[in-house]
Order: C-alpha cells, then structure tokens, then sequence
C-alpha cells in the first residue's frame, strides 16, 4: 500500500498555488490535511499526476471571526479550530469528526471539498447557509452550502480551483444548537446523524427549527421542519421527525440498512431537536 | 520525479535525506533514516501504530509524506525516553502491564505523551477519548487505560 | 527470597526494549534489502489465459518478476496440507503462485521483486493478467448446493465429512435419546467470519551466503518453516535457520505455514543472490492470509423436567474457504470442545466442511471453540426458557461433578488422543462468577438484561516442546525453547520458571524463542500450549541442570548433594550458609579446561588441582559444561475452564448495544506470572466483543471482501471495550509437573455467547446469530413485534417468553 508517483508542488503563496493549480487541471489535486487524500492514494485508487501541496500557504492557517460569522481558511486543522471555540456548533461537530489525531492534520475547509455524505462539517454547513470561497488565478467565487455539494464525495470545485476558505454564518440571537450521531465505533463515519438548530422568539417560543441529516443521502438533507410555535419544552418533535424521515432517502451498506437508518435519523433529529431548544433557552 | 533533499529535526537532531515526493514520513523514518520504532500497522491511517509528534502533536505519519513536513520537528518513539532513562510514560506501560506485543505501543506512547501534557489529570473519559485513535489486539486496553493514569501519578510526583 | 519467582506478578521483562523503539520486528531488520510484492486476483474465480509482464520491465529498480512457470518443480507444488485428517478426503492447498486457475480474492498469481516497495508496486500495477471469470461460490449454504464447484475434482465442494457419535452409558444413541425425552427443541445458529487481525502482518526476510539460508519470518513456528523450507528448496537442514523476531501479534493465523512467500522469498533469494525481504501490507492480510469462525450449526437437544439433557445432535457446516492448508483442526475443535463442562447423555455430531471461493480458514484464537460455546450456552439458555427456570441451574444439573475427575467424554479430541479432561471444579467457577456479576441480585429492567457463558478448553496439546538451559561461568542462566512469542511474556514467565528453579536472580536469566539456531526441536505457539509445553520442558531442563550442580558443588564442598540448596545463585549446604559456592564456579568446574581465558577459568584448568587424577576429566555419561536439555510431552491435553457473565443495556430507540458489566472467572491451573495472565485474558475478552458486536468479514455475491480495511472491518477501539473483572480459581492439572494449563484463548472463547445471552435477556426475543449491529437488533425488533405476526424461525418459540420466576 504505497502510493503512486507524482508530481510535486509546494507553492509558497496563494498565487504561486492558483497558477500551479490553473497549469495542472483536472491532472490536479490538492493536498492540504491529507487525511482522506492519502489513504486513498495508498491504496491506488487516486493517482493525481499533480499534487499541489499547500501547507506552505500560511496565509490560509486562519479562523477570522466577524460580525456575522467564522471566516475558516483551507490550512486551519479541525483541533485549532475546535480550541479556538469560535463557533458553537462547528464546535459540536468537531468533536465527532474521527479521532483526536487525525483531528491535528485534518482540515475543516478539505473536509467540505471531500463531501463526504456521512462526514459532519458539511451538514453544519448546510444547516447554516454557509458558502465556500473557490479561488483561481482570475478571482473567486462563493458557492452556497445547497449548491457546493453535488453528490457523494462530489463538491462544486471545478478543475484548477482552489477552496481557499469557508464561511459559517453565526446563528440567529436566541438559537441553540446541538449534533448527534450514532456510529459503529467512536470516531467511525456516522451511520446517520443530525445537526439541528433551534431559534426562539422573544417569548421563548420556538420560532424556527431547522435540521442537516448526515449518512442518509447522497449530500447532507437539510429541512426546515414544522414546529409549533410554542415554549421549547412544550413542543412535540414528532410531526419534525416524520418529515425529516420523509425527506431523507438512506441507503442500506454492510454497517446498517436503509430502514434501520430511516428509523435512526428520526430518533437522533428528535433528540437533536429538543437539545437544541433546550440550549436556545 | 526528482527526489526531494528533506531536512527533519527527529527527536532533536537535524536530519537531512533525499526522498522521492511520494515517500510516507512513516517510510522515511523507518528505511531512510533507520528510525524503525515507528510501526505501519494500516497504512490508511486507521491503527495508529505509526502515530509520531510533528512539532509536539500526534500525527499519522502514514497519512503525511516527508516532503511535506520538511524543516518541521519530529519525535518518534525513540525519542521519549530521556537521559536518565524511560520517560514517564514509558514506566508505566510498563508497570501496568500496558502492552503486550509491543506493535501498538509506539503510537500509544507518542499519542499519550502528548495527551497528558496538554491534560496533566485526565478522567476516564478523557483517556478513552485521547486514546481513541490507536488500535491495540492484544490488551483489550483496559491496562493501558491504567498506564495512562499511571503515568500521569508519576508525572505529577516527579515534577 | 528472591528467586522464589513463580506465581508472582513479576514485570515483564520484554518491556525496555518494546517501550524504547528497539524492539526487532520483520520489517525492522533487513534495510536495504530489495522488496518483493505481488500481483494477486482480484476475482473470486477465474481461470488465467494470459500474463503480460512487458509494460512493468520498465519500471525502475525492477529486479525480477516470476509466475509459476518460472518455479521449479519442488517450489511450484501445492502448498503442504499440515494436518492429514481420515476424513479430509478433499483436501486441497493452494500453489505459491496460481498456474490456471485462482480460487479467492486476493491469490497471488505475479512475485514481483524491485530494489524497493514503492516500485515493486509500481510494477505489480503495470502487469495484465488476463481472466476469465468463472462463477464463485460464496457463502456456506451456497456451497452446499454444490451447483459451482470450487474444485472440480472435489464433487459438492465437500473437503471432508466427520460423524462422531458418543452413546449414553446405556448404549442409546443420541437421535433415540431425543426422540425420549420429555422436552426437545431445535433451531438454528449462525456464526459469521472474523480474523486473527494482529497489527502486524505477516513477513519474511531471506539472505543466503552461497552455503547456508537464513530467513526471518513472523510466524508462530520457525521451526517447523525451516523445515519446510528445506524440504521445498532441497537444502540440508543444518544449512537453513529461520528466526522468528520480534512478532506483532499472531493469534493464530502466523501458525499456518509455510506461506507461499515463505518459500518464494527464499527460493529468489538464493536465486538472485540478494537479500529480499516481502512485508505484508494490511490489504494483502485481509485478503489473502486467513479467517475464521463462519459456521452455521442445526441442533436438536431432548432434555428432561429439570433440564438435564438427554441427547444432543448438533449439524455443523463449516465454510473452509478456497482451500484446507491446516486441516480439519477448527471443525474438530468446535465438535469436541462443544460438550463444555457438561456430562451430556448422548451427543452426536456431524460436520461438512466445504469450500467456497473466499480466503482460506484455518485457526483464530479460540480455533472452532467460540462457535462451539455460542452453540452450548445457547442450547442452555434456550433450556432454561422453556422449562421457565434459571439459566444457572440449568448449567449446574448437567455439569461434570468435581469428583468425577479424570472425565472421559468419550471423543477424540483434536491431538488425535482421548477427549478426557484432567481436572476442574465447575460447581464452584458458577458460583463465583454469580457472585461476581450479581446474579442473584441483578434487577430486570427494560432494555437490560443478563448472560452467563461456560467453556472448557483443551490446552497444552502435545506432541512436545522442549527447553535448554546453559549456565555460564559469568553466572547467568540462559534458557532457549523453539516454539515462538508473539506477546505473551515468554520472556518473562519462562525467566520466573528457570529462576525459581535454579534458585537464581531473574535478572541473569535470559531467555530466547524462536529461533533454530538456538533450539531446532519444536512445534509452535498455538492452542494456548506454550506455557505448559515450553514451561514444563524448562523446568524438567532446569532440574537436570540443578542436579547436576549440585554434584559438582557437592563434590567441592565435600558435602552430600542432598543437603545443599541454592539461593540467590549460591550453592550452600542448608542451613550453612558459610559452606557455599557460586553457581558461576561450579559452571567453571563442569567445564574441565585446557587453557584459562580469565581468571575464573583458571579453576578448571588441568594443573589447578581441582579434578582427581585417577577419573577422566569427564565421567563416563557426563558432558563438559552446566547445561541441560529436556522435553515434556504430555499423554495428552490439559483442560483449562473459565465462566463468563455479562450485563448489557440496549438502547430502545437507537438499538445501541452497551456492555456494562463483564465479569471473568478463569482456571488455568497454577499461575506463573497473574499478571500476564489478566492480561491475556483482557485482550481475549476484547477481541470476543469484537466478534460478538463488530468484526465481520463481509463478502458480495461475486467474492469481494467488501470491508478489507480497518475502516469497514470494525475491530473495537478502547472506546467499544468493557472493563474486564476477573476473578481465578486454581485447580491444578495432574498432568504437568507444573501443574498449569493454558490461558491465551480463554478470554474469547464465551464472549458471544454471553453477549447474546445478555441481549436476549434485555430484549425478550432469540439471538440466534452473531456478530449482531445495533442494524440488525433493530431489524430483529421490528421482526418480532406481535403486531406484524410475522416470527421467524426460532422467534416462534421465544415469542411467549414465560414470566421468569428465576433469572
């Protein structure tokens, strides 16, 4: 299990990166954390001819907090972003993503490209209407979460673009947050899970709840779920829970069949739903 | 595909070699610069025996090529111990009986020493968390949960 | 004292070297050898038209590529079948490089051999091999429609067929007894695969000097590899030594030998002239070394009121994989040691053993004995509900009494001798182990439940193993034993034994394994037989080395050798401890010498005095020096027992399954070192919970592993284990001088049994096939829901679960 040979780059800034990247395209391929790349690589199921190496590219180590959000660079690592606790529920999915050591090399903004349908960032993405910044040499783009993943391990990242960051918007005042999972083992890809925010009103009556289900469907499933408008704790999930099972579409896999993980999303959005209510409170 | 020259400082010595850019870290370590304490167990990142500190945090060096960490600091197993002889962590793998086969052990050791610096008095719970990562078959870690608190009583005794 | 070491939980000595990065494992040593990989089907079965080597000769560092055209006849036979069985009428081996047809998944058809790995590779990918895919066989049921032949000389993909019928003592047959008794049931029982699964592979390292071979190889046997390798290279024994280092586990699956790269990298070697050295990779150890477990088991059992059974008629099929290297061994295991602790009225078994298109199986930690267990504990179980009586007391009515020891269970167990077992006191282990786990208190409540599991396990299984041990004139004491260590601590108990008898600090004692340039004889480390081979081997050498001693020492102290001891390397008259002399001097004085290399030496030189003139300088029957040499082969096994008892939680939403509580009681006989001993029993139970809630081998319908990573094949973290409480009962074995039986299997022997006894019990319906997933516990809920009306199988008869009186 070695990995195939390519060829290297190691731009030193973000330009360099972009022309190397814009010269190598759809030859190319990113490597940033390297924590999904390599094992495939080692495996010889990927075999880039370029591989654009930007760990050199400080100028995208960065978590920028602003008014109305957490501006994530493409070389900051899960565990930074996870101490830096700049986001509640970015903070919550981090958390579940692997183990602690991958969790050093990995990155947020890598993790997005790599799409994968079970992994946790991109349903914290999709949940809050976040975008990812694509860069080439000519200038950027921001996609919207709903538009960035387009299918299993497949993102809006065309040849010779470089995600160069990714934005999470901050809930809205009055919001909780929560994330559940169930997984094989601790650390495995989630065999479903649910990241769900709950905002309130100004009498504490649920105004707004919304869920991303992760494992069960080909991107995250987001759904704006009915609620009552009523005090959190008073409010019953079960009308939340039939839509979100209705609008997930799982597949069945060696770990866990379809119905198993129909049934699951359901109890984990529900779960998820009322920790988030009672955080909002 | 031109070999890549690649300085490494491993456990505190600079260490220069010529690799090509496809050589894992847990390769070069091992067969370039004879470090064999490193163990492979998967090599997709999964086991944890190949588990080494880059710049003082537990990494995968199965999953990071050499070229990529060039000029970046490395302790790998045989770099714990200290002059006056096994570290801490070390003792008390081997007081409680932490480790049997031993293939696991370096990347325990790697992933543990860095744990309990950053977290001097774990609970349960968060040994289990930090350990979470590394496979052992032959333990059942139910020792090496032991040792980790173990070691983290000596750390404190010993200042 | 000191040296009284045996029993003490003495630190490992192993330690310092494996915790520093020093340890020696295969692909440590060997550094700049050139580095075999091969090409290996990627279909269950096909048969191979072609083989287009030209694009790789291009590839840099590319040094050799062969097929099996390119073997010599001795290298290119079918690989040896290990244990020839009467009833193995089909077995069949694999060739070391497949000529026509390949039969698995990941059998090696290409040897590619490069200056490194990386470009060995880079070859491998550039080979065309052309198949033609030929239908595979997967999965028990499938090949016993035998509609698709594996083999097409093997009709209906049966390797073998073995009925074994034990009568009760009245003569009645077990299918009468059932028939007679005034409660029988039957149903059914799955086991699906696992794996052995160290965390290092498999790997050979091969240099040969124009006269003699050596080869390192991580395997439980070198000895038994050398000589196979010589057999299959035509070298003189003397002229080929196989070391086993450092080795990163085995549990079974490096006991299988001599694997086609532990002939290939030899045979290339001496061929080439260059070191080669072949690491296995963690893919190439999914798919092409060896699992186990896969049975599927139909059992009829009549019992009477007080769940005393009567007959018990057990169908075994075994999948055996693509081919049958190591026998029938796992099969027999499980039909022998299924009869546990129980005195059964009649028993008959039957097993088919039939090929299918996946990865061989041979022996995994437990070797057949887990499938046996879940089968018993959970024709017990099943028992108990019916009769509405406690699980317990179910076990207790039909166990072996303490008194009726030695048992003769009437079967042949798996070394060809008598299945009678030596010693035990099952009455006592239940009530410990209920004491333990808080059976009698243990409070039902939805979701939780209970289990308890009961095993017996022939250990020590001859035919021998033997020690040599040397005491220098430095004093130190070095012991050699040819059967290998894979992390058991030989290192360490067999220093407690040779200290302990020899009366000498264990920091002289050095101990070496596995390596024939020390120790030539030997069969190998499986079966949970190596303490009790190589410990009684080394403790029968040490005696003759003690003895001896103490004749020399008796001879310079003018003293009778029945009065002297030895303490702390001291030989002395007892209570005298000013008449003594060291254990290095009499090394000196057995040694008659010639020429002094020091000053020691000098003692026993010709003019030193120290030898009467009127005897020769080495008696009639004598040998120079202070050493020894013994073997211990026993009559026959040992039977070592354990009982497990477990709580569980299930998640009624999430069907989550959580181990709570995990209780162990275990009699191994004496204990060397508790310490190792708890802690094999811990790994064990940890790999039990693997098989019990995660580990799978899971094939599609075409022959693909579809989990062949430790992404999908789920081996638990320390996050998925339960904390193991043990308790030891210690009965010793009559059979040894040491008086001990194995403990390496113990731990994982009940645990599916027990999980499943625990789950059942929380969950009110049968769990009749393991592994089992929060999926499929699910799945079983939604089965058994009274509603839908739709029980299947079995579920009918647990369906009405009774309202326990008793647990």
């Amino acid at each position: 299990m070695k990995p195939p040979p390519f060829e290297y780059h190691a731009p030193r800034d973000l330009g360099e990166a972009l022309d190397v990247l814009a010269g190598a395209g759809a030859r190319g391929k990113v490597l940033a954390g390297g924590q999904s790349l390599i094992p495939i690589m080692n495996m010889r199921l990927a075999s880039p001819e370029h591989l654009v190496d930007i760990n050199r590219l400080h100028e995208l180590d960065t978590v920028e907090e602003t008014a109305g959000g957490v501006r994530v660079g493409a070389l900051a690592r899960h565990s930074r972003v996870e101490r830096l606790r700049a986001h509640p529920l970015l903070g919550q999915a981090l958390r579940l993503v692997a183990h602690p050591v991958i969790r050093n090399r990995g990155t947020v903004v890598g993790s997005l490209v790599h799409a994968d349908p079970a992994a946790e960032l991109p349903a914290v993405l999709a949940v809050l209407d976040g975008s990812v910044r694509l860069a080439t040499a000519g200038g950027t783009r921001d996609v919207a979460a709903r538009d960035f993943f387009t299918g299993p391990l497949e993102s809006a990242v065309q040849a010779g673009e470089l995600a160069v960051s990714a934005y999470f918007p901050n809930t809205r005042p009055r919001s909780g947050t929560a994330f559940r999972e169930v997984a094989r083992r601790h650390g495995d890809y989630a065999l479903a899970g649910v990241c769900a925010v709950v905002t309130l009103d100004e009498d504490l009556r649920v105004e707004r709840a919304r869920v991303a289900c992760i494992g069960v469907g080909a991107v995250p499933v987001v759904v704006d779920v009915p609620c009552e408008r009523r005090p959190a704790a008073t409010v019953g999930w079960d009308e939340a829970v039939r839509a979100v099972r209705e609008a997930t579409d799982p597949e069945g896999d060696i770990h866990a069949s379809a119905a198993y993980r129909r049934h699951l999303v359901g109890v984990l959005a529900e779960q998820a739903l009322k920790e988030a209510a009672r955080a909002a409170v | 595909m031109q070999p890549y020259e690649v300085t490494l400082v491993v456990n505190g010595t600079a260490r220069r070699v010529r690799v090509p850019a496809r050589r894992l870290l847990s390769d070069c370590l091992r067969h370039d610069l004879g470090l064999t304490g490193t163990h492979v167990g998967c090599e997709h990142g999964v086991c944890g025996c190949c588990t080494v500190l880059l710049d003082g945090e537990p990494v995968r060096s199965c999953l990071t090529f050499a070229v990529t960490v060039d000029g970046r600091e490395i302790t790998t197993v045989e770099g714990l111990a200290g002059e006056d002889g096994m570290s801490p962590v070390q003792r008390a793998f081997a007081e409680c009986h932490g480790l049997q086969c031993g293939f696991c052990t370096p990347g325990f050791l790697c992933t543990v020493t860095a744990l309990l610096r950053d977290n001097p008095a774990p609970t349960d719970e968060e040994v289990l968390e930090g350990v979470s990562g590394n496979l052992c078959r032959c333990t059942g870690y139910q020792n090496i949960v032991k040792s980790v608190h173990r070691a983290a009583e000596l750390i404190a005794e010993e200042g | 004292m000191t040296t009284r070491l045996f029993g003490e939980p003495v630190q490992r000595r192993e330690d310092p070297r494996l915790l520093t990065g020093q340890g020696r494992y295969l692909d440590d040593l060997g550094q700049g050898a050139a580095a075999a990989a091969f090409v290996r089907s990627p279909h269950a079965h096909a048969r191979i038209r072609d083989i287009d080597v030209s694009a790789a000769l291009d590839v840099d560092g590319l040094i050799a590529i062969y097929t099996w055209e390119d073997l010599p006849a001795r290298v290119g036979q079918p690989l040896p079948l290990l244990i020839p069985h009467p009833a193995l009428t089909h077995g069949r081996t694999a060739l070391p490089l497949a000529k026509d047809v390949v039969r698995h998944v990941g059998e090696p058809v290409v040897m590619v051999v490069a200056t490194d790995r990386y470009l060995a590779e880079d070859a491998c990918a550039l080979i065309e091999v052309d198949y033609e895919q030929l239908k595979p066989v997967v999965g028990i049921e499938e090949a016993v429609q035998g509609a698709q032949l594996v083999h097409e000389d093997v009709p209906g993909n049966v390797g073998a067929h073995l009925v074994q019928e034990v009568p009760s003592t009245t003569g009645t047959s077990a299918r009468e007894a059932i028939e007679g008794a005034p409660h029988t049931l039957a149903f059914r029982l799955d086991i699906e695969r696992s794996a052995s699964m160290p965390l290092e592979g498999r790997g050979v390292y091969a240099r040969w000097d124009g006269t003699d071979l050596r080869v390192y190889s991580s395997t439980q046997t070198s000895t038994s590899v050398r000589m196979a390798i010589a057999a299959a290279l035509n070298l003189p024994l003397p002229h080929v030594e196989v070391i086993a280092p450092d080795v990163g586990g085995g549990f079974g699956v490096k006991i299988v030998h001599p694997w086609a790269e532990e002939i290939l990298v030899p045979w290339a070697a001496m061929l080439l002239g260059r070191e080669i050295k072949w690491t296995e990779d963690r893919r190439e150890h999914f798919i092409s070394s060896a699992h186990e477990r896969g049975q599927v088991q139909h059992v009829r059992v009549g019992f009477d009121d007080d769940g005393v059974i009567k007959g018990l008629d057990v169908t075994i099929l075994h999948d055996h994989g693509a081919y049958t290297p190591y026998g029938i061994i796992v099969p027999i295991v499980t039909s022998t040691q299924l009869l546990g602790p129980y005195k059964i009225g009649a028993y008959r078994v039957e097993f088919t053993a039939v090929y299918t298109n996946t990865v061989q199986v041979t022996p995994y930690r437990g070797a057949g004995r887990p499938q046996a267990v879940f089968c018993m504990e959970r024709t017990m179980d099943k028992i108990a509900r019916h009769l509405g009586k406690d699980r317990t007391r179910v076990r207790a009515a039909n166990f072996i009494g303490p008194d009726e020891f030695p048992y003769d269970q009437g079967m042949i167990f798996q070394d060809g001798r008598p299945l009678i077992y030596d010693s035990g006191n099952y009455p006592e282990m239940l009530r410990m182990v209920k004491e333990l786990v808080g059976w009698d208190d243990f409070e039902p409540a939805p979701n939780r439940g209970i289990g308890v599991g009961c095993y017996v396990e022939g250990t020590g299984v001859g035919p021998y193993e033997g020690g040599h041990v040397q005491v220098t004139s430095d004093g130190r004491v070095h012991v050699s034993t040819g059967l290998t260590s894979q992390g058991q601590g030989h290192e360490t108990v067999f220093a407690q034994i040779a200290a302990t008898e020899l009366g000498v600090p264990i920091e002289r004692v050095s101990v070496v394994t596995g390596d024939t340039r020390r120790f030539g004889y030997a069969v190998g480390t499986f079966a949970s037989r190596a303490a009790v081979m190589s410990g009684n081997a080394i403790a029968l050498a040490c005696r003759k080395v003690r003895e001896k001693a103490l004749r020399i020492a008796a001879d310079a102290l003018e003293a009778n050798p029945d009065d002297l001891e030895i303490d702390d390397g001291l030989v002395h008259v007892a209570g005298a401890p000013a008449a003594s002399i060291p254990l290095s001097t009499v090394a000196v004085l057995a040694n008659p010498l010639r020429y002094a290399f020091d000053e020691e030496a000098a003692k026993a030189t010709q003019f030193s005095g120290a030898a009467s003139p009127d005897k020769p300088p080495v008696a009639e029957g004598e040998e120079p020096g202070l050493e020894g040499r013994d073997y211990y082969s026993p009559i026959r096994s040992t039977f070592a027992a354990g009982m497990h008892a477990a709580i569980v939680e299930t998640d009624p939403l999430t069907a989550e399954i959580k181990v709570l509580r995990y209780a162990v009681v275990h009699d191994c006989g004496r204990l060397i070192n508790p310490m190792i001993v708890e802690g094999q029993i811990h790994g064990g139970v940890a790999q039990g919970i693997g098989g019990a809630l995660y580990e799978r081998m899971v094939y599609d319908g075409h022959g693909q592993l579809l989990n062949a990573s430790f992404m999908d094949f789920l081996m638990p973290y320390a996050t998925e284990v339960p904390h193991v409480e043990t308790a030891h009962l210690e009965t010793p074995s009559p059979l040894n001088p040491l008086g001990i039986k194995g403990a390496g299997e113990a731990g994982v022997i009940p645990v599916s049994a027990v999980i499943a006894a625990a789950i059942e019990d929380a969950e009110g319906f049968a769990i009749d096939r393991m592994p089992i997933s929060p999926s499929e516990l699910f799945d079983l809920r939604t089965a058994s829901r009274p509603a839908q009306g739709t029980a299947q199988g079995t579920a009918q008869e647990v369906s009405r679960r009774p309202e326990p009186p008793e647990r």
